[in-house]
């Protein structure tokens, strides 16, 4: 059986109410059990296959590279997977995984709402009853992904505490887990969360690295100088990541939002801005108070709208494997815009930091680049087309 | 043994019937008015337990999420609640109910001594299961203090013997699969979960989460040491014409436990 690291460093951890435990312990014990199952892993690898669209592919983007000044630019294409974006291999070996733990109810938070319907999707396709909590703000934001959730089954409850966005979702998702534990397996959506998600969500999401790594390989017979992704709580991040994390010549790269600026206390970056403490479960790198108490983050992207980070993350800053920085919601929509004109591919608004951080550091990033491209754009038409001035 | 844990457990040896423990939430709705509400129920408490607001509060149901919204909103902080509690060091032991995050910011050692000049004899941490206790526990004994475990009805009875090894000053036991503010059914589940209790933990045993009525508490009397009651008593003071409403209704429905408390077979 696998090993599941508790902490990162000395991050992660299980600060969450007695009640749940014995459902964390079940769950640890299952994914050791079945992680290394060769029936499970045959499921898992089918759908990835037949129903995913993986291997996801490698892309040059030419146009974007030259616009940027990088001469070697790919795109690991995520936004190429069902569901449009990186977050259905995580729900999707979480949902087999309840399945095999024989519980009948699946919940979930989402932010984006990618979390919310790829979780949805999975519930469908193996026939579970599924409950998705989301705040009214992003609920607005995020118009399209409500709509798909509710064709594909789901209930979505809407949550209106604190500012109505994901931290609030995922301390009502943990309140119903903690009253519902017995019957229910909550699918949380990012590697955060007390052990053992954080481990088992990056494991599900290595898929993402561990094809782009032969992809690269393949494409130019070399690895990629710098690998970009944005961080929310971390699972594209630590995905594909998880790919490079041995490969000491490959610059790791995480991309935080920065909101309206950090000088304005108005963004979504715990690891430059934030100090450790406990959120939801798992202690990391945290947007809080000198009293502890948390605060509210800001971010144009709903998937980065999140005052924590997941407590691997946490880990690889301190130890200096990955650097960390941030873009703006200004040079996101920037990038959301020239990404779109460029290659014909219109990304996320989350994804869009990551783009906009490679562009600002074109001069100092060691080719190769990679960035993922964790989701595509077609659920933040509403929000970036009004912020670009168009008639949407 | 903390000191702490000795003057809890002298309460329980010496009362002669279940404990009532009540639960304000300190800030709410401001700071004076908690503190009204901690005086009126001081007056039939046995254990006062004080709540520190913390902004996400996962254990918590809507009625105390709202209640520590609020106590924030007037701007309480940490160091506020535990002056209320060194105001009522004349009265019962005070018990604080606070998030771990609150305990880490402000530094565990600070936090603890801090609590303890206030004369605070234990602190209930719903998010800080045994096995991630350590560091804070070290810091509680050093001052003092008494860390008040929870149990649940889904902790197994290995879980159960580790909090047995660990618990001091009382066993809190949470009385439903769930969170603050429901309504508790005392039936075979229960009696199964503080039977298992018994078996494993020494201290006395307390339950709290969804206790609402007289019956409920002479119920739980009848199996447990003690319950705890918050909820309930915070819809009691939000639903009063005016803060003394407030008061003289806390003031009633405590002296109605206790009496439901006195009637219990010993
Ligand atoms: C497309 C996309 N990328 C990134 C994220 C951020 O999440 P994470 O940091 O877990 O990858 C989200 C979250 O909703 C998303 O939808």
């Amino acid at each position: 059986m696998s090993e599941i690291p508790t902490r990162f460093g000395p991050y992660g951890g299980r600060y969450v109410p007695e009640t749940v435990i014995g459902a964390l312990d079940e769950l640890e014990g299952a994914f050791s059990e079945h992680a290394e199952d060769a029936t499970f892993q045959a499921e898992l690898e089918g759908l990835l296959g037949s129903y995913v669209g993986r291997p996801t592919p490698l892309y040059r983007a030419k146009r974007l590279g030259e616009r940027y000044g990088i001469e070697k630019l790919y795109f690991k294409r995520e936004d190429l997977c069902h569901t449009g974006a990186h977050k259905i291999n995580n729900a999707l070996g979480q949902v087999l995984l309840a399945r095999r733990m024989n519980k009948g109810r699946i919940i979930a938070e989402t932010g984006a709402g990618q979390h919310g319907v790829a979780t949805a999707t999975a519930a469908a396709l193996l026939d579970m009853q599924c409950c998705v909590y989301m705040g009214r703000t992003d609920m607005q934001r995020q118009r399209l992904n409500v709509v798909r959730m509710r064709m594909l089954g789901a209930e979505v409850r809407p949550v209106d505490s604190g500012t109505a966005t994901l931290k609030d979702a995922t301390s009502e998702a943990i309140r119903d887990w903690v009253t519902n534990v017995r019957d229910t397996h909550y699918v949380i959506g990012s590697a955060v969360g007390p052990a053992p998600y954080p481990e088992i969500v990056a494991r599900f999401q290595a898929v993402i690295g561990v094809e782009a790594r032969e992809q690269i390989l393949a494409e130019e017979g070399c690895l990629p100088g710098a690998v970009v992704a944005c961080v929310g709580g971390g699972s594209n991040a630590i995905g594909i990541f998880r790919g490079f994390m041995d490969d000491a010549e490959v610059e790791l790269v995480g991309v935080e939002a920065a909101g309206h600026g950090l000088e304005t206390g108005e963004h979504g970056a715990p690891l430059a801005e934030g100090s450790p403490g406990v959120l939801h479960g798992s202690l990391s790198y945290l947007l809080q108070t000198p009293e502890g108490q948390v605060s509210e983050p800001h971010s144009i992207s709903a998937g980065l709208d999140y005052p924590g980070v997941g407590p691997e993350h946490s880990h690889l800053k301190d130890s200096g494997r990955v650097r960390y920085t941030n873009a703006t919601d200004k040079e996101a929509l920037d990038a959301f815009k020239a990404c779109s004109e460029a290659e014909g591919i219109i990304p996320a608004l989350e994804t869009s930091h990551a783009l906009a951080a490679i562009g600002r550091e074109s001069s100092r990033l060691v080719g190769p680049v990679m960035v993922c491209l964790s989701g595509r754009g077609d659920k933040d038409v509403d929000q970036a087309g009004a912020a670009m001035g168009l008639d949407v | 043994m903390s000191d702490g844990a000795a003057r809890l457990q002298r309460v329980f040896a010496e009362a002669g019937r279940p404990l009532f423990v009540p639960y304000v939430m300190g800030g709410f709705p401001d700071l004076a008015g908690s503190h009204a509400q901690a005086v009126a129920l001081a007056k039939h408490a046995d254990v006062l337990e004080l709540g520190i607001p913390f902004s996400d509060p996962l254990a918590d149901g809507p009625t105390i999420q709202a209640a520590g919204q609020r106590a924030l909103d007037s701007g309480t902080r940490p160091e506020d609640v535990i002056e209320i509690a060194a105001s009522l060091r004349a009265g019962p032991p005070v018990v604080l109910m606070t998030y771990v995050n609150t305990i880490l910011a402000a530094g565990e050692r600070a936090f603890f001594e801090h609590a303890a000049r206030a004369g605070v004899a234990g602190v209930i941490i719903p998010d800080l299961p045994v096995d991630e206790a350590g560091p804070v526990r070290e810091a509680a004994t050093r001052a003092g203090i008494a860390i008040v475990l929870l149990a649940a009805p889904t902790t197994d009875e290995a879980r159960m013997a580790a909090i047995g090894r660990a618990a001091e000053g009382f066993l809190y036991c949470v009385s439903v699969t769930g969170v603050t503010g429901g309504d508790v059914t005392v039936g075979d589940e229960l009696r199964d979960f503080i039977d298992r209790a018994r078996r494993h933990v020494q201290v006395p045993l307390v339950v709290g989460f969804g206790v609402r009525t007289p019956d409920h508490a002479a119920q739980i009397g009848e199996i447990a040491d003690g319950v705890v009651i918050a909820s309930q008593l915070i819809r009691l003071y939000d639903e009063a014409a005016s803060p003394e409403d407030g008061e003289k209704a806390l003031d009633a429905y405590a002296a109605s436990i206790v009496e439901a408390l006195d009637r219990v077979p010993a």
